[in-house]
């Protein structure tokens, strides 16, 4: 009777197991599926270097190369904010804070977390907005840079909250061992602390990556949604994102404008799938 | 005899654990003193006492003076008092350098100096920690590759390289086979024509064999402290006798 228990719960929990890989092997099956499908009307070259984007025009025009660029400049603009504000953050929590502050900034971050982004983009919509617009004498303050910006604040608490891990871990000892060289604290903390962390910080900077270039709601609510290549980082972008959320209710379903919505599904698999293997290769290179 | 440190009432707390009670203890320059008591005497609390190394625990509090020649050590610059006092860990501490980088690595923080110096200075140092004929060959080799003992060596020349006046050594051989303990206590003795070393040691005839004078924690007290020839023949305290014999620690 025990025994038969024990079967019955193994398979059961074999079943949970087996569920999610089937789920995830079902979407993956699915979305190539469906976006393979516009490969028959565009090549893939054409798809993605073409350099506009006309779902709906006669014939339509399926180039994706402005919506990767749009992803691509909010993206880098996002990192090149949030990490040195990321992991100069993480520094100070894990080295320089006393004990009290350190607990407050913590819980500060991981509030940060817990904002929902359609929340960070209505705030970014009436505050970030009409700021960029009144700075730079631009006739919308819907850019890229307005969602980098945004961005920025969410890729932050990752950043933080990994980097500081990282360089939590790393052994006292390699702090002492340089402070009584006669090191300066923060010799000790460049020199030694932040490269014994590296791979830690760095797989800390792809996760906020990847959660930059997966965000849709408040990109697509601030950056102006235009289907350009972007001249400056001060134009109006649209993402990959962005695109899919906002015209696949439109799509008639079987369209070629419905396929190639697909196909760039596939293109943001491809890229967020590549960020999180890199960031577990190097977690997995600390440990 | 100069003395270079002079350590007069010195009590530290960490909270509420008072964890050296009155120690007076003077240095004197050219010697190996010892330190011996079983663990949580407060013998490595001492050591760290004198390149202001407890300074980084939370909640640590201390009175009394410890002087580096005549000079209250919290009136020198904390930098300046961690070079003139080197210190040598319990496990070897090498940096994800290559070897000649590590032993560069204090010089370049200190100062700038051309690359011919650099080299001399990285030659007689690991020549001084005994280490450079076995390393001359692959000098820019991952110091990991170095096996234990060459690597606590390696420490040794990374500490002389930036020419202390003092050297503090916190069980330096316990992670150490027989072989290169010897070694390691070789380099000791010969260093000590020119620097003052002080030895935390758990191991009882270490001290013994090298220590010029030796002291005996117990409780966060000095219980004694003599020659290290008189202190293992004839123990005025029955507690360090105790110890000595292995009655206890």
């Amino acid at each position: 009777m025990r025994k038969l228990k024990e079967l019955i719960i193994e398979k059961v929990i074999l079943i949970c197991g087996l569920a999610s890989i089937f789920f995830v092997v079902l979407i993956f099956l699915f979305l190539l599926k469906e976006g393979l499908a516009v490969f028959k009307i565009v090549s893939p070259f054409k798809f993605l270097f073409g350099k506009s984007w006309y779902p709906i025009s006669e014939p339509p025009q399926l180039g994706i190369l402005p919506l990767v660029l749009g992803s691509l400049l909010v993206t880098v603009g996002a990192v090149i904010i949030s990490i040195p504000i990321g992991v100069g953050c993480a520094i100070y929590i894990a080295e320089i804070a006393p004990l009290k502050i350190k607990e407050a900034l913590k819980t500060g971050i991981e509030l940060l977390t817990a904002i929902p982004s359609v929340v960070l983009g209505f705030i970014g919509m009436v505050t970030l907005v009409p700021l960029a617009k009144n700075i730079f004498h631009i006739p919308t303050g819907l850019t890229a840079l307005s969602g980098s910006i945004m961005l920025a604040f969410m890729a932050m608490p990752t950043i933080v909250s990994i980097a500081e891990d990282a360089l939590y871990s790393v052994p006292k000892t390699y702090k002492e061992g340089a402070l009584a060289l006669g090191a300066t604290h923060w010799q000790a903390i460049w020199r030694v602390m932040l490269p014994a962390a590296s791979s830690g910080i760095l797989a800390a900077v792809m996760l906020g990556i990847g959660r930059v270039i997966g965000e849709t709601m408040a990109v697509m609510m601030i950056t102006g949604n235009a289907a350009v290549i972007p001249s400056s980082i001060l134009a109006p972008v649209r993402t990959l994102t962005a695109t899919i959320a906002a015209e696949m209710g439109e799509a008639v379903v079987g369209s070629e404008h419905y396929f190639a919505l697909f196909a760039i599904g596939i293109v943001l698999f491809v890229i967020s799938f590549a960020i999180n293997v890199t960031a577990d290769l190097f977690l997995h290179k600390r440990q | 005899m100069v003395i270079k440190f002079n350590i007069e009432n010195l009590n530290i707390w960490f909270g509420s654990i008072h964890a050296l009670k009155q120690v007076s203890v003077g240095v004197q320059a050219n010697e190996i003193l010892s330190i011996i008591g079983p663990s949580n005497s407060g013998k490595t609390t001492f050591l760290r006492m004198l390149n202001r190394l407890n300074d980084l625990s939370q909640n640590f509090k201390m009175n009394g003076s410890v002087k580096l020649e005549q000079e209250d050590i919290r009136n020198i610059d904390t930098e300046l008092l961690r070079k003139k006092v080197g210190m040598v860990f319990a496990l070897p501490l090498p940096l994800p350098l290559s070897i000649f980088d590590n032993v560069a690595y204090g010089v370049r923080m200190h100062d700038r100096k051309n690359k011919k110096i650099l080299g001399e200075i990285v030659e007689a140092s690991l020549k001084e920690a005994y280490l450079w004929e076995e390393v001359k060959d692959r000098l820019n080799e991952s110091a990991f590759k170095l096996s234990g003992g060459q690597q606590q060596r390696l420490c040794i020349a990374r500490t002389l390289a930036i020419e202390p006046e003092v050297i503090l050594f916190d069980e330096p051989c316990s992670g150490l086979d027989p072989i290169s303990t010897a070694k390691v206590e070789d380099a000791m003795v010969k260093l000590k024509q020119k620097y003052t070393i002080v030895l935390v040691t758990n191991n009882v005839k270490q001290a013994a064999r090298v220590g010029d004078r030796t002291a005996f924690f117990l409780n966060g007290e000095l219980i004694e402290l003599d020659k290290t020839d008189k202190m293992f023949t004839a123990p005025l305290d029955k507690r360090t006798d105790g110890y000595i014999r292995g009655k206890f620690g």
